[in-house]
């Protein structure tokens, strides 16, 4: 980034701060602060469930589509989940309420449906782009299968299937504030509460940590991809 | 040793069966590098495939130092096959010294074993190992990349290694000097090769057999000499090429061919000795000077024996060219070319003097493989 850009945020920060202190506004968000607390608490809980659990299918179902001998029925099996995915997430959220009543297991649900599809999607993205001469060399040396999945392709897929993940888990914070409408609390509890009693200061005390989550979860990720995708595939490390 | 039995390979295609490989019948000798060789299609590359499994055989058996690899697992069939491929196929996410000691762990071997093997390869592919095996492969040079391929497929020491194209990718300057060390290599390891390649220079320069392939059909299997002197029919001529006569210049070295006397003077002696040592030997054009350690250092020509008189040593040219006994033929004939000579000295690595070689007798060598087969094909037509 240029240098007068980081010079015009550090401005333009340092004007909101002073306006927000000098007119009373943080003195009035900070009173919200045992709240954010919990509801961030409750907020992540959420996003860990979910998340967790969407990364825990939607790898090894990426993995099973990128096999050979699902070639043909792969695509017609992301289309499907394409498709899941244009479902809204609020209205996902309604039709689990319907069966799993509310509370955080239909939000967990919800959330979890909404995560899966980036991550399964790159997963088989980033398998199925690894170089066939790798698979040929792999093949060739002796590798088994498995030993091809383990040592070859998925390190040459990390840092697609890591990209995925970021993408999944960015939405999912800045989704998890609907949990609130099927009772799953979260900072949702605040923006929406902000919303129906028209006031705004108590929807940015959920507004603005909602935000800060996500850029800290995205940012979190990006570093747990830069330790763990090797070296010699990783751009971040050249 | 590797022996082909009617190895057969046939692709079911949407517009029909296609053979792409045609009850191919064939033998390594166990040390020996065999290069197959034709245009693209024509079966060569499946029929190495074939042998690791890469590709399934539709038929047809392969043996390896007599046994049926039928009887063999594909893993441990695949451990003991060295596979270099054009594309190199290195793995990017693991370092140079993983790459290399992926088959030796595959197989089982301790840290100590194949890290010292490790180093060891990396010697004999000329690489500095402390300064490449913490290395990445994007880090490396295309040429680099694949020495680094060839140590991979060479790491457990296999009897056997299968190379489809392994140089082909390679820029011509690196890969002239790759084939020479490879060719260098081989020498000491002995390994049984087969070798696919499209070009047929390259075929000739790495080759101890060729075997000819087109639309699936081995159709000639010989030494690259006899290929070259006899094709078997029109479309190995032609893609031999034109100058096929020419190609047989790289299979013969100036050693083989050096003439054993030769006749020379020393500076001390005088023009007419020069003259009397001419006319001994027949030389026409000039006689070469050398000095006490029977090293060349000038030529008198005839003409300068006639016009003056006097010692060699204020009379002589230098010497406008000398063949080396490890050079080919086709290396000889060029220096001959660029400097208008119709003969060169030929010396060892010291520069001592060990004969001559003459653009007669190079094309008396050439001919002779074609007056012979003239005679033949007479006799036999009669």
């Amino acid at each position: 980034m240029p240098r007068f850009l980081l010079f015009l945020l550090l401005i333009g920060t340092f004007t909101a701060g002073a306006w927000a202190q000098a007119s009373g506004t943080l003195d009035e968000l900070l009173f919200y602060l045992p709240d954010i607390q919990y509801l961030t608490a409750q907020h992540l809980w959420l996003t860990f469930l979910s998340g967790g659990l969407a990364i825990l299918v939607a790898i090894p179902l990426g993995i099973l589509l990128s096999r050979s001998r699902m070639s043909s029925s792969a695509e017609n099996i992301m289309q499907v989940l394409n498709v899941g995915t244009t479902i809204p997430t609020l209205a996902v959220l309604a039709l689990s309420m319907s069966f799993l009543g509310i509370g955080t297991l239909p939000a967990v649900f919800g959330l979890f449906v909404a995560t899966l599809l980036p991550i399964a999607r790159n997963t088989y993205a980033g398998l199925k782009g690894v170089s066939p001469d790798l698979l040929e060399a792999a093949a060739g040396i002796g590798m088994s299968p498995l030993q091809q999945l383990l040592k070859v392709e998925l390190p040459n897929a990390l840092y697609v299937i890591f990209a995925g993940i970021r993408t999944a888990l960015t939405i999912n914070v800045g989704t998890v504030p609907l949990a609130f409408l099927v009772g799953a609390g979260g900072l949702g509890e605040l923006i929406f509460t902000g919303i129906d009693l028209y006031d705004p200061l108590m929807m940015l005390a959920g507004a603005i940590p909602t935000a800060l989550l996500a850029v800290v979860v995205d940012a979190l990720i990006a570093l747990v991809a830069l330790v763990v995708v090797p070296r010699g595939i990783n751009p971040g490390r050249a | 040793m590797i022996r082909l039995e009617n190895l057969t390979k046939v692709f079911d295609t949407p517009e029909g069966t296609v053979v792409a490989a045609d009850h191919i019948n064939m033998e390594v000798p166990k040390g020996k590098i065999c290069i197959l060789l034709g245009p693209s299609g024509c079966g060569k590359t499946t029929t190495l495939k074939m042998i690791n499994r890469i590709i399934r055989a539709t038929s047809g058996k392969v043996f390896i130092d007599g046994q049926d690899t039928a009887e063999l697992d594909t893993q441990e069939l695949r451990r003991n096959i060295g596979y270099v491929i054009q594309q190199i196929g290195l793995f990017p996410n693991m370092t140079i010294e993983e790459n290399i000691t992926v088959v030796p762990k595959l197989l089982g071997w301790d840290k100590a074993r194949y890290r010292e093997r490790a180093r060891e390869l990396m010697r004999m592919i000329a690489l500095e190992p402390d300064a490449f095996l913490k290395r990445y492969p994007k880090e490396l040079s295309g040429g680099q990349q694949q020495r680094i391929g060839v140590a991979r497929a060479l790491a457990a020491d296999p009897p056997v290694m299968l190379m489809d194209e392994p140089f082909g990718a390679i820029d011509p300057i690196n890969r002239a000097v790759i084939q020479g060390e490879f060719l260098k290599m081989q020498q000491e390891l002995n390994k049984t090769i087969m070798f696919v390649s499209h070009d047929i220079d390259e075929a000739i320069r790495m080759g101890d057999r060729i075997a000819i392939f087109r639309s699936g059909r081995l159709i000639q299997h010989s030494s690259p000499d006899d290929l070259l002197a006899s094709p078997v029919d029109e479309f190995v001529e032609s893609f031999l090429g034109e100058d096929r006569a020419l190609k047989r210049l790289h299979l013969v070295k100036v050693r083989d061919f050096v003439s054993s006397g030769i006749g020379t003077v020393k500076p001390t002696d005088s023009m007419e000795a020069a003259q009397a040592v001419m006319q001994e030997h027949g030389y026409t054009m000039g006689i070469v000077m050398v000095n006490d350690h029977n090293q060349p250092i000038g030529m008198i020509s005839r003409a300068m024996t006639e016009m003056t008189s006097g010692y060699c040593g204020d009379h002589f040219e230098n010497l406008p060219a000398m063949a080396h006994l490890d050079d080919d033929l086709r290396k000889v004939v060029s220096l001959m070319f660029a400097h208008d000579q119709v003969w060169l000295p030929c010396v060892d690595d010291r520069g001592h003097l060990h004969g001559h070689i003459t653009q007669r007798s190079i094309t008396h060598h050439l001919g002779a493989r074609y007056r012979l087969q003239a005679e033949h094909d007479t006799v036999a037509g009669e």
